[in-house]
């Protein structure tokens, strides 16, 4: 509460100094703020960095040049596969978002309902792409994709089925922590008992009630998707950050530009997405235990 | 019986894109270039210049991993008293996600800008001090250029690990201790710690896995050389010479697969203890 309005912490961290702290098992206010400022500051340096860069213009000084030229319309050619990229890791995310809320949802929500047993199994299943890199991973897909594009083309989805299992854990620890907050087994129980079919249940019973769990589920999918660069670069797929490395050879500016825009479009996306909350703080609190052991 | 085909989709699914990869990719390890078993490509695994691999990511990983610990326990200490719904949590939260998940390629742009050859701090530092951080050579692009964009993305990481933990203290401990005449220390020292602690190692082993097995901030750094162990898979992967080269790949995949899974087992060890503090 008291970092968004900096001058309310420090006279009261005055009055009240070590016995308060203790009490609370808190750092007194002001060593707070100032590990927050002195991190954060560090870790904006970089992306300030990245402004910096992009504003450079040829001849010295600075100004727009660079992000001119990457709208001008001159050099869409240059720009094309950075484009392509750009379209193929949309339509990508696109479709892993759909492996999530098709294929995963109703799975983690059936294991939780009906085979509680299989939660340990299942747990220790969606942890498995982290104990198994991409990097490994990449090494067996490549003769697996070599089939793949035998039998359904070089088409740029079919990498989507790889990447579904990249985001996996993220997507179950999202949707399971909040699934084991709603009570889901009484309420699909409750509708059941009322003649509720399964695809009822999960649609109007659970779904509206995971809305937290699958916006941040959805949204990490969006953001590991777009991000990924090991198994399509070694795949030979063009998505965006194969393009960007691509382009920094020749124009590190539009590389920098990009990749400065991407960095501030998912953080602003993610800040909008989570701030849209349910009332119900209790929940919430509950809920943010759980989904911490992310990784 | 009918319920069990619910799950069949899933289970296939998973099959097809995970257990057929990892097994291809041990497997690999293997077979000779004519398709014949073999343990000869495991002899790439004690071959000097791999080993130097193993070493680098080894160290690179584990440096990373302490240095970043320290540093997002620091940071999640400070923010264990934020408000959860509030501006400030919701802007870390939204940014240690943004660094430690979606960075990588980027990361490396990020620190070209900062401290490559014409970066703002290679220049100020240059201009203004007279000091030559590349005095030396430019390291930037060597395996000592990867520590600090991999802190760009472990310390954010660790805050989403174990800022959970961090909230988890109960105000009660702290009442409790300080009712019975236990000062700060009293309380870092022998409540908060030792609960603290399994979380804490367990997320430092989760930045080395996560350090170890990271390859886009490398790949996109280091175009010269495979120091790091995901370098020299690239290498093998994309080498003209074919068969023979794949199954080097996938006697490396094995050698990272080892590591990781000593790792994630001394990961799941510490967090079953952790767990017991946090319901």
């Amino acid at each position: 509460m008291s970092e968004t309005t900096p001058h309310a912490g420090r006279p009261r961290a005055k009055k009240l100094p070590s016995p308060a702290a203790t009490v609370s098992g808190q750092a007194p206010a002001w060593l707070r703020r100032t590990i927050i400022w002195v991190i954060g500051g560090v870790f904006l340096v970089p992306l300030l960095a990245m402004l910096e860069f992009t504003l450079r213009q040829h001849g010295g000084g600075y100004g727009a040049e660079h992000w001119l030229a990457l709208i001008d319309p001159e050099n869409s050619r240059m720009y094309r596969n950075l484009l392509k990229g750009i379209g193929n890791s949309l339509l990508l995310a696109v479709i892993t978002i759909a492996i999530v809320w098709v294929l995963f949802l109703p799975t983690i929500v059936l294991v939780h309902l009906q085979f509680p047993r299989l939660s340990r199994l299942f747990e220790l299943l969606t942890v498995l792409p982290i104990a198994v890199p991409a990097i490994v991973l990449v090494v067996g897909l490549a003769p697996l994709y070599s089939v793949i594009v035998q039998l359904f083309g070089g088409d740029i989805w079919t990498l989507a089925l790889a990447y579904g299992i990249l985001v996996l854990p993220f997507a179950y620890r999202a949707i399971v922590s909040e699934l084991q907050g709603m009570n889901a087994l009484t309420l699909a129980e409750a509708a059941r008992s009322l003649g509720a079919s399964w695809l009822t249940v999960l649609v109007r019973i659970i779904v509206p009630g995971l809305r937290r769990g699958l916006t941040s589920a959805t949204l990490i999918t969006a953001a590991v998707v777009l991000g990924e660069f090991t198994v399509s670069s070694l795949l030979n797929r063009v998505t965006l950050q194969v393009a960007l490395v691509e382009v920094s050879k020749s124009d590190p500016y539009a590389a920098v530009i990009t990749s400065l825009l991407s960095l501030v479009t998912v953080f602003v996306l993610l800040f909008v997405f989570t701030s849209i909350r349910p009332k119900g703080s209790r929940s919430s609190r509950k809920k943010k235990k759980e989904v911490g052991s992310n990784g | 019986m009918m319920k069990w085909l619910g799950l069949t989709p899933f289970a296939v699914y998973v099959l097809l894109f995970l257990g057929v990869p990892a097994v291809l990719a041990i497997g690999t390890g293997f077979f000779g270039p004519d398709g014949s078993f073999t343990f000869d490509n495991l002899a790439t695994l004690v071959d000097p210049v791999v080993l130097g691999s193993f070493w680098a990511s080894i160290w690179v990983s584990a440096l990373t991993a302490i240095v970043g610990a320290v540093l997002g326990a620091l940071l999640s200490f400070a923010l264990a008293g934020a408000k959860p719904g509030g501006l400030l949590r919701r802007a870390i939260d939204s940014a240690a996600s943004v660094l430690a998940q979606f960075g990588g390629v980027m990361l490396a742009f990020a620190f070209i800008a900062t401290i490559g050859i014409q970066g703002i701090i290679t220049v100020l530092l240059r201009d203004s001090f007279g000091i030559d951080i590349f005095e030396n050579g430019v390291w930037l692009y060597q395996l000592p250029g990867l520590i600090l964009p991999y802190l760009y993305f472990q310390v954010p990481l660790m805050v989403i690990v174990f800022l959970p933990a961090m909230e988890g203290l109960r105000r009660e401990w702290a009442e409790a201790s300080a009712t019975l005449g236990g000062g700060t220390f009293t309380y870092w020292g022998r409540i908060a710690g030792p609960i603290l602690a399994p979380s804490f190692l367990g997320s430092l082993l989760l930045l080395f896995a996560n350090a170890f097995s990271s390859y886009a901030t490398a790949a996109a750094l280091i175009s010269q050389g495979s120091q790091i162990v995901p370098l020299q898979i690239r290498a093998a992967l994309i080498a003209e010479t074919g068969a023979s080269r794949a199954n080097t790949a996938g006697a490396l995949a094995l050698g990272m697969l080892i590591v990781m899974l000593m790792v994630m087992l001394g990961y799941s060890a510490l967090q079953r203890r952790a767990a017991r503090w946090q319901r």
